[in-house]
């Protein structure tokens, strides 16, 4: 019964990796300019504009997308899905680099990072501010992460008298590590709340942390699906086209729920009147819309469910809307008044892509090195018991 | 079977019933004004655009002018103008205009012009204090002043986002950046005096007093007929200095009694406030409201800890037994981890 995770080996260092590398080594260049020369010197950020891409996608949608280990924790212990246990820790290996690289991008972003810790002092403690929220949750559960990956890490240094006491503890980190992403993943929202006009009315709504949370769970399930083909394909994984559909089953449900809150809260405050105003935020809406049904109508059906093409472009089309609905909330339909403008800058793009490169290499060590991956899956795991 | 989702389901309901029943109870009450709440009350229909208000702000807070270059070569002098068109972190207050056709007359909305002082509007109930997550931006208990403290601020730039009127800047351009906004010329208050720009005001279009008194200096302006000859104080309203000017006629609202729940900084002018560039905030904080759902969700952190209780009782319930066969087992299968299947 018992599942074997071994490191799939192979060679690290390939031509990919090396790519990796390179878009590392460019966006080190501009980290180091930003810290030398001042934000301005690489970000396109503005006094109208103070948040771009590094808080909306490295942060907001980063985080969101390394849900996985979170949406997967909240099945296997909370809804007693034990089957897909054996897929939790490739997750978590996402969701450990999604969290941690949203950390250091805050250092980057943040103007004054040599006083961050100002955040964990208590005499500067404001209760009132969604961010310190945000702030010591993200932290936290940073270090809840690695405490639940570390079994991993700890097998493969064959430490086994840490093992076995991180075991005993790791109920309560696992019950922590579901709370956590529960608290800020909706507060993510909730941090638009205080921006009021400058927020679209399509997306400004007091529901904002709701929406937020359903579409970070329904994100961390597409990514769970998405990162287990990539792993399929790209290193030569058997396809689990069984659990990963099974997991897809859950997507459309939770999709549903979210736009039908949306949608309905829209009718009920009258918001949804600025769907018929000139501009691109009608559209930006029913492209997000549309991505989501278009993930609905696919997975409702459970023979279509079954084909791995299926289950890759709906996961992808899940991923994309709930980033997009992101984006469209913190950055494109975000108007702090006449004459602010935002594009992200060269500079700034760069240490984004340097960042997800490092998220990739971080991955292939760790699967390649650590016993991360299933190593066969005895008796069929994921058939029906 | 599933005992531990139904105590679940149990506890998150506990939880989810705390978090939401008080609310409307819990929902934060509009914050009052300070007892000796200053400010400022701006008069457009005053302002003669000299900007000396600007120079003495920025000579009073050690700020740079901006220089545009080829428009002093082309006049031949350096330093007249100050060439920032907007406020941003080296301007904390500047004089603006609006024209309209042919700009003809003062303070008339169609072909004229009306000027107006940006500048923070020191909030009653200030969006940006609330949004600060290491109370970097303070309001001062007696003045109502907005202060800024640089040792406390990490630099996330929320206030910017949070800030209705767009008022906290940053040093986009510097390696140690900080904030920059209007902080009432903490030392001259202090000292007994008034604020640099109310100060340099030869007209009386920056005056500062106690915000109640400006209140109803602004309601008695109000009252005024165009055309008629009044006098206004000028500098300070309990000071003697006075000017007799004639009315040219207001648009009928002070700007800043009610405006995201009321500001410290009051403006009157003859052309509608939306003209002359000022955001569409409503009468209410949104601090109000974020406060409101969010102390609504974490009151006395008592759901998010039932729910943890709920969590871990339930992730303990469903490892527990495994963990005994685990720690049997260790040394045969290297990887008998706490989960298992229940099937």
């Amino acid at each position: 019964m018992s599942e074997v995770y071994r490191p799939i080996g192979g060679k690290l260092l390939t031509r990919h990796f090396y790519f990796m590398g390179v878009l590392v080594l460019i966006g080190a260049f501009f980290m180091a300019r930003r810290f030398i020369f001042g934000i301005g010197d690489v970000a396109n950020l503005s006094d109208g504009f103070p948040w771009g891409i590094w808080i909306t996608y490295d942060v907001v949608t980063g985080t969101a997308i390394a849900c996985g280990g979170y949406a997967m924790a909240l099945l296997v212990y909370i809804f007693n899905r034990g089957q897909f246990h054996p897929m939790i820790r490739a997750a978590l290996l996402t969701s450990v680099f999604g969290y941690t690289l949203a950390g250091l991008s805050i250092v980057i972003d943040v103007g004054r990072y040599w006083q961050l810790y100002n955040v964990f002092l208590p005499q500067y403690a404001n209760l009132n501010s969604v961010m310190l929220e945000v702030a010591l949750c993200v932290t936290l559960y940073t270090l809840v992460l690695w405490i639940e990956l570390s079994p991993a890490i700890l097998e493969a240094m064959k430490d086994n008298r840490h093992l076995r006491q991180v075991r005993h503890a790791l109920f309560f980190f696992i019950g922590l590590g579901i709370l956590l992403p529960t608290m800020h993943q909706s507060s993510l929202g909730s941090l638009l709340l205080i921006a009021g006009y400058k927020v679209h009315p399509l997306w400004q709504t007091n529901i904002i942390p709701l929406l937020f949370l359903l579409t970070a769970i329904t994100m961390g399930y597409a990514m769970v699906v998405f990162e287990s083909l990539y792993a399929a394909v790209n290193l030569d994984r058997p396809i689990e086209t069984d659990l990963l559909s099974k997991i897809s089953a859950i997507i459309p449900w939770l999709l549903i729920l979210y736009l039908v809150l949306r949608i309905s809260d829209l009718v009920w405050t009258g918001a949804i009147a600025a769907l018929l105003k000139p501009g691109p935020e009608p559209l930006l809406f029913v492209l997000e819309t549309a991505l989501f049904l278009y993930a609905i109508v696919n997975l409702l059906h459970k023979e279509r469910r079954i084909r791995p093409r299926v289950l890759f472009w709906t996961a992808l089309a899940t991923i994309l809307g709930g980033s997009l609905y992101r984006f469209d909330a913190f950055l494109i339909a975000y108007n702090p008044g006449p004459g602010w403008q935002y594009f992200p800058g060269v500079g700034e793009i760069l240490i984004t892509l340097a960042i997800i490169a490092v998220e990739i290499m971080a991955y292939l060590f760790f699967v390649k090195k650590m016993p991360i991956l299933l190593a066969a899956r005895p008796a069929r795991l994921g058939a029906k018991a | 079977m599933n005992i531990d989702r139904r105590a679940f389901f149990k506890i998150a309901a506990a939880g989810a019933a705390t978090a939401l029943c008080p609310a409307p109870a819990a929902a934060r009450p509009p914050k009052e004004l300070p007892p000796e709440a200053v400010g400022i009350l701006y008069d457009a229909t005053l302002c003669i655009g000299c900007k000396a208000c600007e120079v003495a702000c920025k000579a009073e807070n050690d700020m740079p002018m901006a220089h545009d270059t080829p428009l002093e070569r082309a006049h031949g002098v350096a330093g007249t103008w100050d060439a920032d068109n907007d406020l941003n972190s080296r301007t904390m207050t500047k004089i603006k205009v609006y024209t309209s056709g042919t700009a003809a007359v003062k303070d008339r909305e169609e072909d004229g012009f009306s000027f107006i002082k940006r500048s923070c509007m020191h909030c009653v109930d200030p969006n940006c204090i609330s949004a600060c997550p290491v109370s970097a931006l303070t309001k001062d208990p007696f003045t109502g002043v907005v202060r800024y403290n640089p040792d406390a601020c990490i630099g996330c730039r929320y206030c910017q986002l949070a800030c209705p009127f767009n008022i906290p800047k940053f040093e986009y351009d510097k390696a140690f950046p900080k904030i920059v906004k209007c902080q009432l010329c903490p030392d001259r208050l202090a000292a007994g005096g008034i604020p640099a720009c109310c100060d340099a005001c030869p007209t009386g279009a920056s005056l500062f007093g106690r915000l109640p008194d400006l209140l109803t200096e602004a309601h008695r302006r109000l009252t005024f007929k165009p055309g008629e000859q009044q006098q206004y104080p000028v500098r300070r309203l309990d000071g003697d200095e006075q000017r007799k000017a004639e009315v040219t006629g207001y648009h009928p609202k002070v700007y800043g009694e009610t405006e995201s729940g009321g500001t410290q900084y009051l403006m009157m002018a003859g052309v509608p406030f939306d003209k002359l560039g000022l955001p569409p905030v409503g009468d209410t904080s949104r601090a109000q409201l974020s406060e409101t759902i969010q102390h609504t969700l974490y009151q006395g952190m008592v759901a998010p800890t039932l729910l943890l209780g709920g969590l871990v009782f339930a992730v303990y319930r469903r490892t527990h037994a495994e963990q005994e066969d685990a720690s049997e087992g260790e040394e045969s299968t290297p990887e008998a981890r706490e989960g298992r299947r229940d099937e």
